[in-house]
């Protein structure tokens, strides 16, 4: 895992970008495969395993990097991008501290490698204060003690506004079951449940 | 996490001349839930990954006479919001629900639900799925509590499918396809209990990718999944059961009852199915037959008490199905 030389991102960049990639299989080229597998006459070209290109979309902005691709959208988000709201904590798909929109929908950004990322709308907990518009969840969850050490809180304000823009009146239950995949150590599921009820009772913004 | 290299085919001809003969030859990356975390603990370290999320064949629910198929990368949510699915096959959404997490609900993918390697803390450890170190079982001798109450096979994991007794029980067929053809499998077929550390819980090849899952038209059967759990939050259940009855009026026809989570694979429950059969499900019956669905269990020192809750899943599973829940 050492040994993976990035390639220098000028480098024939078109050949690494998604488009370019995807009009290269409509175009029916052939790759010669790395691998000691049936590569066959039809095979898409694969990419990596060293650095190449790639743009995401996040709260609206076009972000580029160049990554390997085992390299997650949590961890391309927080090392190459400079965001930092996300946290990486499990790591795992369990604990909730990366959660993200994706295409409108919650998911684990330490469970979607980066370049697959690509193409989709992404939206993190920094575009819940961005152009000095505040969502309500966010003065809720002051209000209501959502949160003790606070590195859970990201997640859960996300998959609260995941949540709220899928479901605006959620019942208790709804809460409960919207938060189901976001772990607190600190036991703050009280605070955050009713901060959440609360936004939601006064009006969504963004 | 190994590096690999990475493809996107558009389409499943593509997707299949990429794959390899042997499992670390490429991965198949869906909703990455399962395999991106396999990857992190260098359980699986393929050289290539291949992404069949772009390729349109694979999704979608469509319903037809004979049944209703389902893309393997459909999504738990998409699944669980289908106005079809909703309507005829409650065991589905009923076993989706219990995927307690939105986030795994909206990235995770039926067709990763049944290729989900189990989640057997050995096997988790890199003890293999038989959990055998030193010619000693580590499941037996060790911490079992989540293992298997049907222990007659050398493995002790339980499948962790969700999707796989309601799949079994409403009789669907999975298609598997490589770059040499199709072929179709019984749900029940799919799920196979490994009897040596070379072998694979499921009948899918290294050089095969699980393309859709077909069940056919309920035809008025009642169906219903029960799972016991011990917390709400996500985790996988202790014991769940999954029932399909043909009906003739208020009596049972012909019944299906596959049990989950207490044996490497979904577990029929044959004792309780021909117990069933012309009978009314009154709550009498349905202890009768979830008695008669563990009577053959034989629990491990840590797990006697997934006797009792396998029974109760069938019991209250039945009563469901029924309408009398």
């Amino acid at each position: 895992m050492n040994d993976l030389e990035p390639k220098h991102p000028g480098k024939k960049k078109s050949a690494f970008s998604r488009r370019g990639f995807l009009q290269g299989v409509g175009a029916g080229t052939t790759a010669a495969g790395v691998l000691s597998v049936p590569a066959e006459a039809q095979a898409p070209k694969a990419i990596g395993p060293g650095a190449v290109p790639i743009t995401l979309t996040i709260n609206g902005k076009a972000m580029q990097a160049t990554v390997e691709p085992r390299v997650t959208l949590l961890d391309c988000m927080r090392h190459y991008m400079d965001l930092t709201g996300a946290k990486r904590v499990c790591d795992r798909g369990t604990c909730g501290a990366c959660t993200v929109i994706m295409g409108g929908k919650v998911i684990y950004a330490c469970s979607v490698l980066a370049i697959d990322a690509q193409g989709k709308q992404i939206e993190t907990i920094e575009n819940l204060t961005a152009s000095g518009k505040t969502h309500p969840l966010v003065p809720a969850f002051v209000k209501h003690d959502a949160q003790q050490c606070g590195y859970c809180t990201p997640g859960f304000v996300m998959a609260a506004k995941g949540l709220l823009d899928r479901t605006p009146s959620p019942s208790y239950d709804q809460v409960k079951d919207g938060l189901g995949g976001n772990l607190c150590r600190c036991g703050t599921y009280v605070g955050v449940r009713q901060a959440v009820l609360e936004a939601a009772k006064g009006g969504r913004n963004g | 996490m190994q590096g690999f290299e990475y493809a996107n085919p558009a389409t499943l001809k593509e997707a299949t001349a990429l794959l390899g003969n042997g499992w670390g030859d490429a991965a198949v990356l869906a909703g990455g839930t399962d395999l991106l975390t396999l990857m992190k603990e260098y359980l699986m370290s393929p050289k290539r990954v291949v992404n069949i999320k772009g390729i349109k064949e694979l999704g979608g629910i469509s319903k037809s006479g004979a049944g209703l198929r389902i893309g393997a990368t459909v999504t738990v949510d998409e699944l669980m919001s289908n106005a079809a699915v909703r309507a005829e096959y409650p065991s589905l959404v009923q076993a989706g629900r219990g995927i307690t997490s939105p986030q795994i609900r909206n990235m995770g993918t039926v067709g990763g639900d049944l290729c989900q390697r189990p989640r057997c803390w050995y096997f988790r450890n890199g003890f293999g799925l038989l959990g055998v170190k030193d010619g000693k079982s580590l499941v037996r001798e060790g911490e079992n509590k989540y293992h298997a109450i049907f222990t007659g096979q050398p493995a002790l994991f339980v499948s962790a499918s969700s999707f796989g007794p309601a799949l079994v029980a409403l009789g669907a067929k999975v298609k598997l396809a490589s770059a040499s053809g199709t072929r179709e499998v019984d749900a029940a077929k799919f799920f196979v209990a490994p009897q040596n550390e070379g072998a694979r819980e499921i009948a899918l090849l290294p050089n095969e990718i699980l393309t859709e899952i077909v069940i056919p038209a309920a035809r008025g059967a009642k169906n219903a999944t029960y799972e016991v759990r011990h917390k709400d939050a996500l985790d996988w259940p202790l014991a769940a059961a999954s029932v399909s009855l043909s009906m003739k009026g208020a009596t049972v026809a012909s019944a299906r009852v596959v049990l989950g989570h207490v044996a490497p694979t979904p577990h029929a429950a044959a004792a309780a199915e021909s117990l069933l059969a012309g009978k009314t499900i009154t709550e009498a019956v349905a202890d009768e037959a979830g008695k008669a669905a563990v009577a053959d269990a034989k629990p491990l020192s840590g797990n006697a008490y997934k006797v009792q809750l396998a029974r109760v899943a069938v019991k209250r599973a039945l009563l469901a199905a029924a309408g009398k829940a």
